[in-house]
Formats: structure tokens, C-alpha cells, sequence
């Protein structure tokens, strides 16, 4: 068998707050493959963001990863030593974040940022360094490269800056990149540009992409596969239109009710009822339970595994169970 | 019929003047000569970029800034600094930020009362007590939780929270700043129900302001496009959508990420080159002109007023 890119495994990350600990990712599992584009969508506290810091290894205080494994090329990056961790971060594995000023120094110039992310991961000069600086920097479609180097980042504005750490991240040709949230911030037509970007660059480059966010817009634009995230959970996956044109879970079929039509039909919306959950108190059953409307008692009582519903599209509701044992009972009294 | 609109604005001008040296000042265009009317029980839904002007035209029409120039009508009557406050109680204003534009201190309660307070609605407690429950009960929150705090609520509930405390006054026309765009989805629709049942049951009038171009589409009746400053293109909500004639809708609407991958693939975009210059800098003529496909010589030196492409349809371009 061909070793995987990625593999996430029963992943488990708390934070141990003083209010008691927060379960923000309860058992998630799933692959990556060269060249995909997976996309994670979900609401917000959902725990997209911290799956991407677990993998990362950059949770702040006092999160931690409880259990699980990360996979990276068939190596634990979880256990490793943080030095290790350090040639990967950055390198193999890069990270955009929905605010640039995240990964941006606001007293350094840009050139001078992206020039150390390169001399820190590869072997080049210095004057190297600064010649692919201006290259990824016109990759990334800066204009005037040469001149932009030697401003700093408030100097720009905030599409320029997405594209400068887009640039950053990509310097060193990561094999992944996760983006989390890289447009939200964003206007609709400077969105338009960096996602048209980062598909050009996933394209040029190869790299796969870990693509979170809650816009289903910008999923539908992006993703082969999607994952759909409630409570730290996987609740569904597949591929793009398997998620969008045959929902199998009540939560995702409550997601795709409650946006307007794209054709304009001023149909009344059809909302999630409820709140969202409480990580401090999970609910025993399924996550979803509280805010469904066609919860069974089996649904309080027992989470519901993630079964197959195609070959390329599995969802963890209990629904989907009673179903195959329906279709089982009605073959059996046929035969 | 009544024809007149209920709220009518002409030649708007909110200009900032920013310090640009020592004893110079420039005037920041942030609102620059808009026209629009919005009907009674009508929703005029308004877009564009970040810093177009959207917010600080909503917040001048409510004369919570100063006009620079230009004229508000409400109900046919011109509003003015001295007779602003006998229109307060008509025209309200809902926040984007649920948890910023509400004080963590005050109950529940004291938030929706507040309003009720200031207008003197009330002859006695246990009226005023009624009249918040009654509030809530309208915009979905449980009445019972009157005594709690702002924070401990969820963040769709804090936006009913502003809703209720808006409508205590029976406002005829709501101001509402990007209502739903801080919540999630599953909540944004439950919200934009409330605003739907609330037009319906108490025929109000809103401005409705927000980024996402769909939710603003569901919402309106017609819609007006912003840019730096300026309305652009205003129609029915549906043809503005669908069938776009300025150059910038153009490119907004075909950049609206679509949440259906067969219609996003088959899609091309029209990309917007270079940034939104500055609203310090105003370009000549056409404020678009320098992201402009189709600009010619006449466009850097005459601004186009908007005038009617199609009935009902008004766009301001030279070459339209
Ligand atoms: N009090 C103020 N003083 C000076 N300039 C201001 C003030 N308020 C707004 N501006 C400027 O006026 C312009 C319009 O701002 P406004 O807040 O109305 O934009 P907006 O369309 O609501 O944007 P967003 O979508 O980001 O909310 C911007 O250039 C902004 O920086
Ligand atoms: N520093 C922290 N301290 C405590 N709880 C946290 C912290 N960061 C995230 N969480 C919690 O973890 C859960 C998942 O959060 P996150 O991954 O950021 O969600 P999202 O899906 O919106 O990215 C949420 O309940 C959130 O409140
Ligand atoms: S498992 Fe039960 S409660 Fe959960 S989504 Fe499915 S039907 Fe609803
Ligand atoms: S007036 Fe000229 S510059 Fe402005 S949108 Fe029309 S063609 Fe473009
Ligand atoms: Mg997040
Ligand atoms: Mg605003």
C-alpha cells in the first residue's frame, strides 16, 4: 500500500479551562491525499480551527492534543520532538490564518519575513533568498515586487497582506497547506482573487490543501472532498457533490436548508432550531441530538458510528443505520 | 395608494475631514451625493465593498452623524437637526456586533427597557415589565430569562436582544447594519425569519445593510450598489442579481461564491483588478475608473448620474 500524506487518526484535543474542559475535538479521523483539496466546514466552535493547530502543533495554553495520532508521510508528528517539529512547521506543512497579522511581524518588511522563513527550511543564500522572496511575491501577484520587499505590512492593504502570507507560507513548497479561514475577512471580489490564486498555485505547485471554513460558498468553489464538523466531529464526508446534492446527515440537511437560494426565489428559510453545543457538556448520544427534529430514542442514548451511504460518502447518523436495516428486512421478506 | 416613499434621501454628503498635515485637512468622501428612497414595508437592501460608504450613509440618514449636505425625508417631512428627536422614536438602528453595542452590565431587561425608558412609554412598572416580556416573546427570546445578563446568551440570541430593543419603540423604518454577519449560518437564518415575520406583522421598513450578497438578495425588494461613496446601480433585487449593468456589479456578483460545485465550476469569474483607491483620493469623474475595463476619455472627466437603463433600473455609467 502506498504511504499516505496525511493521515489524522482519533484525534482527541481539550482545553483544560477553569470552567472545566472544553472538547473541542472528540475522536476525528481522515486522510489526505497528494494533490486533494479537502475541505472542513462547519459552525463556528465546531473545532475546525483547532484541528488545524493540533496538527500544527501550535495549540496555545491549555490546550492539548489527548490523544491520537497525526500521521505525516507514515511518521507520528505528534510525539516527535519539538526540533523535529520545527523542520516540518513551515516547511513541509504550512498554515494561512484568516487575520495575516497572525503570521505577519508588523516591525519586519515583508521581503525580510519571507526571506527567513526560506534561509530557516532550505540551503540557500541569502541573495537567494531574496530573489525568490520577489518570485513568490509575483506568484502571489504583487505588483512592483522589487519595490514591495521593503515595506511593511501595514503599509498594505488587506488583500495584499493575505497574498504577501500566502506567499509566506508556500515559499518553502510545502506538500500541504492548510488555510484556515484565508477569505472571511475578505471583500467578495478580493476573495474572488486570492481563492482564484490559491487554485492556480495548488495547480502550479501540487501541494494539498486543508481548505476550513463555514462559507459553503466558498467549499462548493474550492473542495474535491468535504468533511462537515459538528461538536469535534466528523458528522459527514464525501466528495463535493455527493455533500451538496445528497446531504446524509440531518445536521448537513439543516445546513443546506438554512442558506438562501442562489436563484433568488425568497423562499422562507428553513432554520436550525436550537443553540449550538456546549463543549464543557457533551451530550451522551449523537452531538446533534438536542437540535434535531427527527431524533430517535437510540439517538440520545448511543453515538452513531459513521457508516458508508456510497463508496465515496459516509455520514454518522442514526438515520442512515435504520435505513439499511429497513432495505435488510425488506430483501429478507422478498426472499 | 400612497405613493410617497417613507423615507426619501437626496444628495447625501457625509465628508470626514481628516488631519493631512499641520494645519491642513482633507475631506474623506465617505458618503459623496447618494440618492435613494425606500418605500413603506419595503426592504432596500445595500452593498459593497468594506468602507464604501454603506454604514456611514445608513448613520447620517439617521442623523446619528451630521449631515454634510443634502436632505432626509420621512413620511414627506424634511428632518432636521432640531426636529431629529419627534423622528427617533420612528427610525431605529440594529448593530452588526451583537456582543459590542450591548452593555454585559444590564439585564436583559434594562437593555429592551431602555428604549422605553428614554421615550417615556410607560405609566407604570408592571406596564413596562409587560411590554418587554411582550418583546420577547416577538423576537423569539424566552421571557422568562428577562433578569440575565447580555452575556450569557448565545450570539444570535444578543441579535434578538438589538432587535427587540429597536422595535420597543414601534419604529416604522429599521437602519439594520449587517445584522446576521457575525453569526453562523444555522442561526443567520433563524434571525432573518424574525426580520421577515417582524416586516410582515408590524409593516416596517428596513435598510438593509450587508456583505453577503445572497442573504441581501433573500431579504430586498430592490437593491442599491455602493462604491467608494457613490450608489452605482440600483433595481429590483432580482435583476440586480441577475442581470447586472454596471461594470463593478458586474464583477461583484459573478465573485459571490455560490454553494452549489456544478454551478461554481461552470461559472467564470470576472475579476476586479488592483485595490479600492483611496475615498481621501477620489478618482476624477468615475469613481470606477481606475478598475475600469470599458473607461474611456469622458469617464476621467464627468461623473455619470444614475439614470434609467431599464424601467425600474437605474445605473450611473457613460456607457450604459
Ligand atoms: N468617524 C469617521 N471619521 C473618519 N472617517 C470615517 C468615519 N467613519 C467612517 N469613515 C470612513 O468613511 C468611509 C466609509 O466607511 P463606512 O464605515 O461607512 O463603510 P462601510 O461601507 O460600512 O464598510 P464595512 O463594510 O467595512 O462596514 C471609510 O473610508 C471609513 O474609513
Ligand atoms: N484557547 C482556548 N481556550 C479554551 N477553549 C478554546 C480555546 N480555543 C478554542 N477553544 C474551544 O474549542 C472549541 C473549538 O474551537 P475552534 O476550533 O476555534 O472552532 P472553529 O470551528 O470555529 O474553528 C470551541 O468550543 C472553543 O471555544
Ligand atoms: S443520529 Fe439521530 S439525532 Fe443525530 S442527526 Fe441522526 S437522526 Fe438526528
Ligand atoms: S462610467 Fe466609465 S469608468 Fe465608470 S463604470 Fe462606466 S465605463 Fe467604467
Ligand atoms: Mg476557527
Ligand atoms: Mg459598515
Amino acid at each position: 500500500m502506498t504511504e499516505r500524506l496525511l493521515e489524522v487518526k482519533d484525534l482527541h484535543t481539550s482545553f483544560f479551562t477553569d470552567a472545566g474542559e472544553v472538547k473541542a475535538v472528540n475522536g476525528l479521523s481522515f486522510n489526505l491525499d497528494e494533490g486533494e483539496v479537502l475541505g472542513i466546514v462547519g459552525e463556528s466552535g465546531s473545532g475546525k480551527s483547532v484541528t488545524a493547530y493540533s496538527i500544527m502543533r501550535i495549540l496555545t495554553d491549555p490546550g492539548t492534543i489527548k490523544s491520537g495520532q497525526v500521521l505525516y508521510k507514515g511518521r507520528d508528528i505528534v510525539s516527535i520532538p519539538e526540533k523535529e517539529m520545527r523542520k516540518i512547521r513551515g516547511a513541509k506543512i504550512s498554515i494561512i490564518f484568516q487575520d495575516p497579522m497572525t503570521s505577519l511581524n508588523p516591525t519586519y518588511t515583508i521581503g525580510n519575513q519571507i526571506e527567513e522563513a526560506i534561509l530557516l527550511h532550505t540551503k540557500r543564500s541569502k541573495k537567494e533568498a531574496r530573489e525568490r522572496a520577489i518570485e513568490m511575491l509575483n506568484l502571489v501577484g504583487v505588483n512592483e515586487p522589487e519595490k514591495r520587499v521593503k515595506q511593511y505590512p501595514h503599509e498594505l492593504s488587506g488583500g495584499m497582506r493575505q497574498r504577501v502570507m500566502i506567499a509566506m507560507a508556500l515559499a518553502c513548497e510545502p506538500d500541504i497547506l492548510i488555510a484556515d479561514e484565508p477569505t472571511t475577512a475578505l471583500d467578495v471580489t478580493i476573495q474572488a482573487q486570492i481563492l482564484e490564486l490559491m487554485q492556480k498555485l495548488q495547480k502550479e505547485m501540487g501541494m494539498a490543501i486543508i481548505m476550513i471554513t463555514h462559507d459553503l460558498g466558498v467549499i462548493a468553489d474550492m473542495c474535491n472532498t468535504i468533511i462537515v464538523m459538528y461538536g469535534g466531529r466528523a458528522c459527514e464526508r464525501g466528495t463535493a457533490d455527493e455533500i451538496f446534492y445528497n446531504p446524509c446527515h440531518e445536521y448537513t440537511k439543516g445546513l443546506m436548508r438554512s442558506i438562501p437560494s442562489i436563484v433568488g426565489k425568497h423562499e422562507r428559510l428553513i432554520p436550525i432550531s436550537g443553540t449550538p453545543i456546549d463543549q464543557l457538556n457533551l451530550p451522551k448520544g449523537c452531538y446533534f441530538a438536542p437540535r434535531c427534529d427527527n431524533a430517535m430514542k437510540i439517538c440520545m442514548e448511543a453515538q452513531p458510528d459513521e457508516i458508508w451511504v456510497t463508496p465515496e460518502h459516509s455520514a454518522a447518523c442514526w438515520m442512515n443505520v435504520k435505513k439499511v436495516y429497513e432495505e435488510a428486512g425488506k430483501e429478507k421478506a422478498k426472499s | 395608494m400612497n405613493t410617497q416613499p417613507l423615507v426619501d434621501v437626496r444628495h447625501l454628503k457625509q465628508y470626514f475631514p481628516i488631519r493631512t498635515g499641520f494645519f491642513t485637512t482633507t475631506p474623506l468622501k465617505a458618503v459623496d451625493d447618494i440618492s435613494f428612497h425606500v418605500n413603506e414595508e419595503e426592504t432596500l437592501g445595500l452593498v459593497g465593498e468594506s468602507g464604501c460608504g454603506k454604514t456611514t450613509a445608513g448613520r447620517t440618514l439617521l442623523h446619528l452623524y451630521k449631515p454634510t449636505s443634502g436632505e432626509i425625508y420621512f413620511d414627506g417631512n424634511l428632518i432636521t437637526e432640531k426636529n431629529i428627536k419627534n423622528y427617533r422614536k420612528e427610525m431605529q438602528i440594529v448593530f452588526q456586533d451583537p456582543y459590542s453595542s450591548l452593555d454585559p452590565r444590564m439585564t436583559v431587561a434594562d437593555i429592551i427597557g431602555e428604549p422605553l425608558d428614554i421615550h417615556h412609554l410607560y405609566s407604570s412598572r408592571s406596564e413596562r415589565t409587560d411590554r418587554v416580556r411582550e418583546l420577547m416573546d416577538l423576537v423569539g427570546l424566552n421571557s422568562e430569562q428577562a433578569n440575565r445578563y447580555a452575556h450569557e446568551f448565545s450570539g444570535g440570541q444578543r441579535q434578538r436582544i438589538g432587535i427587540a430593543r429597536a422595535l420597543a419603540v414601534d419604529p416604522r423604518f429599521i437602519v439594520c447594519d449587517e445584522p446576521v454577519s457575525a453569526l453562523d449560518v444555522s442561526i443567520q437564518a433563524q434571525i432573518i425569519n424574525t426580520f421577515e415575520d417582524l416586516q410582515k406583522k408590524l409593516n416596517i421598513a428596513y435598510l438593509f445593510i450587508a456583505h453577503d450578497l445572497l442573504v441581501v438578495r433573500h431579504m430586498s425588494n430592490r437593491i442599491a450598489v455602493m462604491y467608494l461613496g457613490r450608489i452605482v446601480e440600483t433595481a429590483d433585487a432580482d435583476e440586480v442579481s441577475d442581470h447586472p449593468l454596471h461594470p463593478y456589479t458586474v464583477s461583484l456578483m459573478s465573485a459571490v461564491p455560490v454553494p452549489d460545485p456544478k454551478l461554481a465550476r461552470s461559472r467564470h469569474r470576472i475579476p476586479l483588478e488592483g485595490d479600492v483607491p483611496s475615498p481621501l483620493n477620489m478618482p476624477t469623474g468615475c469613481a470606477f475608473r481606475t478598475r475600469c475595463r470599458y473607461a474611456t476619455e469622458k469617464c476621467a472627466q464627468e461623473r455619470p448620474e444614475l439614470k434609467e437603463a431599464a424601467p425600474g433600473h437605474f445605473v450611473a455609467c457613460w456607457n450604459i
